[in-house]
């Protein structure tokens, strides 16, 4: 049961990036939250693979508190997502640009 | 896959099969509280959650437009920048080390340290959770 | 008992904290406490100098230079400066007539100004003064007395300009202000030529090191310094500012322009004794342009018709007279004649100032006369201070007069026989002040004599005061040939002794050529004063209106057109100098560039702000892009 560490490295590396070019490829604004979760997953990887190796618990911890923080964001962005929609009939990003000068 | 499936509800799907596979990773790395918890919350909550907004605003056909070629392609070379960054920076590391099995991602060791040295963040995040509950509540009102 | 360095560094301390406390107060205190902290303040400041004067006298003669260090100011290099303060035969006689004639001059302030709105204001001003005045006098090197130079030229203009609602006082102080500022560059140059040739401004260091020096070098330090000299005694060609200076309230003319500020260039240029008497060509400079101003401001004197103006050209002469001295080499005669100028020149103004108070204002002498039997105590003072300045014996000026009389005589006859003139032109003009004054038909109109009365004591008092010293203030320096010691001389000449050795022998005259000038002198001057009597008192003859006059009289009284002269020649064409630089380089040049920052900035801005295109999507574009910019720079770099 030896994995090497770097191993998980390059995956979580691996989930890292395909999470960024997700979100700067796609437009729909579901996607982009799903490949934020993806991203953070990638990070939770790590850390798990880290805290073994480094036989520290805190690690361990330290993504469940990710977790933790993941769920509440996830359901107050998909709000924001909802309202969004009530107000456009879309959910395309780029829509929003009120913001604009 | 996740990223370029046409379909929204395909690809929460893919993303699904995605945590069951990271969830095996943490049993593989003798995290078991982790894998199931993980597959709980994430595989079973959120997605679930997306799942709902999706039906709920009923995205099933692809109707966004997609972004101009111009975007796409800078778009993709901004990835391909912080892959080969991050890659780069990585390759100049030690070579292999092993992982060792250990006793660590037990419940019991994990609830103790939980409990006594990360009291306080456990405290908060449940406040937190809390928070973001009314928030959602609050916003999604009429 | 309080030490000699205490004392030293408390002088100027109480005028300056006098100043803090009324300035700070200023529209808060009663009129009667600040008067009395200013008053007090100076009369402490006297206390500390009589008992500074006393232990020096108590000292051998040879050590009687103290020097006393309040706080090390400026250490570059090899370069040392020190606030630090000389205590020597010369700044205690200064340090006595500035506090004593000061405080006196306080006191009558207090019965002249009492009405007046800005009592307490003129108090610090007053203070303030006197406390830069001190520190010209005490510094031991020639920072701190620029320090004390500048700070009183500004004390004169806030003085001048006293009473400022009227645009012509500002006038006069900005000018008095401006030609004394440009007798300052002068001096500047001076001192860095000192500084770099010498390496130190010490005085002590400076005399030292004096005689390894070129006589070209000296001579232009010691022109340079003799410019700023010109400007803060009001000599040729930097005089003009001292008549309008008149302008300000009659305490001021008296402190300021009679007793102090003008002997700063007195001061300076006999601090420097060693400098001037190795560059001859300075001192023939100085000796001229001296008789040159005494003479010429003698004439003007003759026809003006403000009595504060015929003591202001007077003042104007007698510096010429002291500069004379100095340019002789007579160093001590030069002091002396300072000293008892000082005394009845201030008592000359202040009576001045008696007579304008009790006139409700007026100034001009064709509407006054026969004030003798309203203002006694005023004319009997008024009457001592003029035969000081006249020379009659056994006044002050007497004895100083006659010393430079006979120095000058040792010299060459035909400067004794100019300084004798500007004399005699003094008596006269002296007289005829005092005839229009005082004597004949009341000339004054209702208005003026409706609240005629003698002034109350404050005023009085300091008049008898002064009055007494002009009586006994010659005596400290009555000559060997008269049977004298002359103590001045004595007390005064380790200051001036290195200057002594470096020239030959002076020319000594024997006893009976002596008692031959002194004696034509009297003569000459009791036979002005009866030309005077008899054109003025008993002729009454009184000076014709401004519109009728004709010739040479309209030359005098115009003051030779000097002002206007030098309206056309130097203030016109720098006003449309300074206008062209207004429009040209101010308005088009400086304005723009500082302008095009300001304007870069919103233009700048208006580009900057196109950036904002609101799109999330390309928000988290840009935010990607910044990670890896940092994760480049971090990783990488």
């Amino acid at each position: 049961m030896n994995i090497p560490v770097e191993y998980y490295l390059w995956l979580s590396l691996a989930l890292f990036c395909i999470g960024v070019l997700g979100v700067l490829y796609r437009r729909n604004a579901i996607i982009i939250f799903m490949c934020i979760e993806l991203m953070l997953n990638a990070v939770n990887v790590l850390l798990v693979a880290f805290s073994t190796y480094l036989n520290d618990v805190d690690g361990q911890v330290f993504v469940f508190f990710i977790m933790a923080v993941a769920a509440a964001e996830v359901a107050v962005g998909l709000a924001i997502l909802i309202m969004m929609y009530r107000n456009t009939r879309t959910t395309d990003i780029d829509i929003l640009n009120r913001l604009k000068w | 896959m996740v990223v370029f499936s046409k379909s929204p509800v395909h690809s929460v799907l893919y993303l699904i099969i995605t945590f069951f596979c990271i969830g095996g990773h943490y049993v593989l790395l003798n995290a078991q509280f982790l894998a199931v918890v993980h597959i709980i919350v994430y595989a079973g909550a959120i997605m679930v959650l997306f799942l709902y907004v999706l039906m709920l605003l009923n995205l099933n056909r692809e109707s966004e437009p997609h972004k101009s070629t111009v975007m796409k392609v800078a778009a993709v070379i901004c990835g391909g920048l912080i892959m080969v960054l991050l890659v780069g920076s990585l390759r100049g590391t030690e070579q292999m080390m092993i992982t060792q099995s250990t006793d660590i991602g037990m419940v019991k060791t994990l609830g103790k340290v939980m409990f006594t040295d990360f009291l306080l963040p456990f405290e908060i995040t449940s406040i937190l959770l809390l928070a973001a509950m009314v928030g959602a509540v609050m916003i999604g009102k009429k | 008992m309080v030490s000699i360095e205490t004392l030293a560094l408390l002088i100027p301390v109480f005028p300056l904290v006098g100043f803090l406390l009324v300035a700070l107060n200023v529209k808060r205190l009663p009129h009667g406490i600040a008067s009395f902290i200013a008053c007090g303040s100076v009369f402490l400041s006297f206390v500390a100098a009589i008992l500074v004067f006393t232990t020096l006298l108590g000292l051998p003669e040879d050590s009687r230079s103290i020097a006393v260090d309040a706080f090390t100011w400026i250490k570059a290099g090899n370069f040392r400066a020190d606030m630090s303060f000389l205590i020597d035969p010369l700044s205690s006689i200064f340090l006595l007539i500035i506090t004593g004639v000061g405080f006196l001059i306080h006191v009558y302030s207090i019965g002249y100004m009492h009405d007046d709105t800005g009592f307490n204001r003129f108090f610090s001003y007053l203070n303030l003064f006197v406390f830069f005045m001190l520190l010209l006098v005490m510094g031991s090197n020639y920072l701190v007395m620029f320090i004390g130079w500048e700070g009183v030229g500004l004390c004169s203009y806030l003085l001048i300009g006293f009473w400022f609602k009227n645009q012509s006082y500002n006038d006069a102080a900005n000018k008095a202000f401006i030609m004394n500022r440009i007798g300052d560059l002068g001096l500047l140059l001076g001192m860095l030529l000192i500084f770099v040739n010498f390496g130190t401004l010490n005085y002590i260091s400076v005399a030292v090191m004096a005689t390894s020096f070129s006589t070209e070098t000296l001579t232009l330090i010691t022109i340079l310094l003799f410019v700023g000299a010109m400007g803060k005694s009001a000599q040729i060609p930097l005089y003009t500012w001292l008549p309008d200076a008149m302008a300000g309230p009659t305490p001021v003319s008296a402190l300021i322009h009679a007793a102090t500020m003008v002997t700063a260039g007195i001061y300076m240029v006999a601090r420097n004794n060693v400098l001037y008497t190795l560059s001859p060509l300075s001192m023939q400079l100085v000796m001229i342009v001296g008789l040159g101003t005494a003479i010429f401001a003698a004439t003007i004197a003759l026809k003006q018709t403000d009595i504060k103006k015929v003591l202001a050209y007077s003042t104007v002469s007698q510096l010429g007279l002291m500069f004379l001295a100095l340019g002789l080499g007579a160093f001590t005669a030069g002091i002396f004649h300072m000293a008892t100028h000082a005394f009845f020149k201030a008592l000359l103004f202040l009576g001045a100032g008696s007579v304008i108070h009790a006139l409700s204002g007026e100034q001009d002498m064709r509407n006054m006369g026969g004030l003798k039997k309203y203002l006694p105590i005023t004319f009997a003072t008024f009457l001592i201070g003029v035969l000081a300045i006249s020379g009659i014996p056994p006044f002050a000026g007497f004895f100083s007069k006659d010393e430079i009389l006979a120095n000058a005589f040792a010299y060459n006859p035909v400067v004794w026989g100019l300084a004798l003139f500007a004399s005699l032109l003094t008596v006269f003009y002296m007289f005829r002040l005092l005839y229009l004054t005082f004597f004949g038909n009341v000339r004054a109109n209702a208005h003026s004599m409706s609240h005629i009365h003698e002034s109350p004591k404050s005023i009085t008092i300091p008049l008898i005061s002064l009055a007494a010293l002009s009586i006994a203030g010659g005596f400290i320096g009555v000559p060997e040939v008269l049977g004298g010691s002359h103590w001045l001389n004595s007390y005064l000449s380790p200051v001036f002794a290195q200057s002594k050795a470096l020239v030959e022998s002076q020319h000594h005259l024997d006893h009976s050529t002596e008692y031959a000038l002194m004696g034509t002198v009297i003569a000459l001057t009791v036979g002005v004063i009866i030309i005077a009597y008899v054109k003025y008192s008993k002729n009454k003859h009184v000076p014709v209106a401004d519109a009728n006059l004709s010739g040479g009289a309209k030359l005098l009284t115009n003051k030779y057109y000097v002002d206007e002269l030098y309206n056309a020649i130097i203030v016109k064409p720098l006003y449309w100098l300074s206008n062209i630089f207004d429009i040209f380089i101010e308005r088009l040049g400086i304005d723009k560039i500082v302008n095009a920052f300001g304007g870069s900035v919103v233009e700048g801005g208006k580009y900057t702000r196109l950036s904002q295109s609101g799109s999330i999507g390309y928000y988290i574009f840009l935010m990607v892009i910044g990670i890896v910019l940092i994760l480049f720079y971090t990783l990488i770099g």
